[in-house]
């Protein structure tokens, strides 16, 4: 599939020296919902504000629609929607008047419709002729969302979409990223619940200080996550493992206390029943058994971790 | 060019001022009709004739500008520095929109507001006193050429301001003084020669005397001088913005 963003070696840094992206490379495909997880501070918003062209880049290239977002910037603007972070609303002005607003200064024609559409699409039709300043700080979420979609965006950002939002805003806004993908919309999302990168994207990026760890297919990190631990301790501590055991994807401890058994949840077979009579035979006793599973927390924790 | 953009900032602007159309126009209704009564009637009743214009006639120019400079600056200062305050300048900034189209839009929507408080004015003081206006189209020209360039300053302090103190220092600190100093309620002729010498570094004695020749044909400086004046004045200040976007000076990291 063709990229619909591109970014190539963007680097950020401020006057004071500090170094928000350090050289980042990303290829966005048409279509994917792609979940950017980064702690706080980790460039995430800088590295959207860069593509959207609220912050210049200090060197490197991005491209939307294969327009370049600096020398072709109305083109690849037009494709892209920004959900900010913060709840950035004109207080007097009135729902529909600042949608309405918004679709204007991207150079669409009014279309009153769309608009009613798109707010109904979000359950604040009913909101549309109050003030922002009225309405609750979810529905002011939804404003913000419905000021991205009017002018029909093929990109859209939503930085922390879902940061202390209550559980059916939450969900609200999920079924709202399905609907986009089904229409063909590409949506990149920031957040710091792994369970939503998991619920909503098809590839999850890492991020952290400025760089990108990691950009994988959520499948492809699944069946990572699909791996198990299981830590046998021994009544009596092995100096080696037994030639019979060599085929289990086993590893002693240095003490020789205790044995740790890899093994696959998703395979046919696990191994643990044959693991655990070729134990018996090869005279080894048991004190206790445990079992643990590898969490995508677990990953970015640990890559998180590494970076730092 | 993204019409629609434009449109949708003046609009948005527009709609800010007709928010508070009370404030708008009653309060530089209200403030007109006191200098008239203040210095018109009580203090111009004891002031002879300038230069053959009754006093009350001779200040309404200068009215008109103090009160034409004063909005324009409030009024586009305010606009730029709100969004950006409340953080909606994120959206303009991410638009398909030029900067030549933003300052179209905003600084178009302060001159407007301007220009309408200036002509309220002059409504207003057609209630007070008699006054003919020998060049009118000069007239205008001025009013619109004043409303525009001091918009694109008040846009400048606007994006410059980093707190809403900021904000009302220049328009408090040099504007209004500069007005009051400049001629807006005598002739310069009326000042001794030393004092005379250091007006004439007072832009907005230019300003003033243009309009005022464009009312009653007589002026303190030459007209071609005023017309100079405020002309460079207007380049000046599109130079400046020009470099804000050029830079993205406070209002891109």
């Amino acid at each position: 599939m063709p990229s619909i963003v591109s970014v190539k070696n963007v680097r950020k840094s401020y006057d004071d020296g500090f170094e928000a992206l350090k050289g980042v490379s990303l290829d966005i495909e048409e279509g994917e919902i792609l979940a950017l997880l980064g702690p706080n501070g980790a460039g995430k918003t800088t590295l959207i504000s860069t593509i959207c062209g609220i912050t210049t880049p200090t060197s490197g290239s991005i491209s939307v629609g294969g327009f370049d977002v600096s020398a072709d910037y109305r083109a690849a603007r037009n494709l892209i929607g920004l959900v900010p972070q913060e709840i950035n609303l004109e207080p007097f002005e009135f729902v529909m008047n600042t949608v309405r607003f918004s679709r204007g200064l991207f150079g669409k024609a009014r279309n009153d419709a769309l608009i009613e559409d798109v707010l109904r699409d979000l359950s604040l039709y009913e909101k549309r002729n109050n003030r922002t300043v009225e309405l609750s700080g979810g529905m002011k979420r939804r404003v913000l969302i419905a000021k991205a979609l009017s002018h029909e965006p093929r990109v859209l950002f939503l930085d922390e979409p879902t940061a202390g939002v209550d559980v059916e805003l939450r969900k609200d806004m999920w079924e709202l990223v399905e609907r986009l993908r089904q229409d063909g919309v590409t949506v990149i999302l920031t957040t710091h619940y792994i369970e939503e990168a998991e619920a909503i994207a098809d590839r999850i990026g890492v991020i952290n200080n400025g760089e990108i760890l990691l950009v994988e297919d959520k499948t492809a990190l699944m069946a990572r996550m699909g791996q198990k631990e299981m830590r046998i301790e021994l009544t009596e501590a092995a100096t080696k493992l037994p030639e019979s055991l060599s085929d289990y994807n086993l590893v002693l401890s240095d003490d020789g206390a205790s044995l740790v058994y890899s093994y696959d949840t998703k395979a046919q077979r696990t191994g643990i029943t044959s693991l655990l009579k070729d134990l018996q035979a090869a005279g080894l006793g048991l004190r206790d058994v445990q079992t643990s599973q590898s969490s995508l927390e677990d990953i970015f924790v640990g890559l998180v971790k590494e970076s730092s | 060019m993204n019409w629609n953009g434009i449109q949708a900032i003046w609009r948005f602007e527009m709609a800010r001022f007709f928010r508070s159309i009370i404030q708008s126009i009653v309060s530089p209704v209200l403030s007109t009709s006191l200098y008239f009564v203040v210095f018109g009637a009580a203090i111009g009743s004891r002031i002879q004739e300038v230069e053959g214009v009754s006093y009350g006639a001779f200040i309404v120019p200068g009215l008109i500008m103090l009160s034409v400079l004063t909005q324009s600056l409030q009024n586009a200062s305010f606009g730029i520095y709100f969004p950006k305050f409340i953080g909606t300048i994120y959206e303009v900034l991410s638009a398909p929109i030029s900067s030549l189209e933003i300052v179209i839009g905003y600084v178009g929507a302060a001159a407007c507001k301007s220009l309408m408080i200036g002509a309220i004015i002059l409504i207003t003081s057609f209630f007070f006193v008699d006054i003919s206006i020998a060049h009118p189209f000069w007239m205008v020209a001025f009013l619109v050429l004043t409303c525009v360039s001091f918009s694109l300053l008040g846009f400048i302090i606007g994006i410059w301001a980093k707190s809403f103190e900021q904000l009302n220092l220049v328009p408090l600190l040099v504007v209004t003084p500069l007005v009051f100093l400049g001629g807006s309620f005598y002739s310069i002729t009326m000042l001794p020669p030393i004092w005379q010498t250091i007006s004439l570094f007072n832009p907005v004695l230019y300003l003033v005397s243009g309009f005022r020749w464009a009312f009653f044909g007589m002026s303190d400086v030459p007209v071609a001088a005023s017309l100079v004046a405020i002309t460079g004045f207007t380049a000046l200040c599109l130079g400046i913005v020009w470099w804000i976007f050029k830079t993205g000076y406070r209002l891109k990291a």
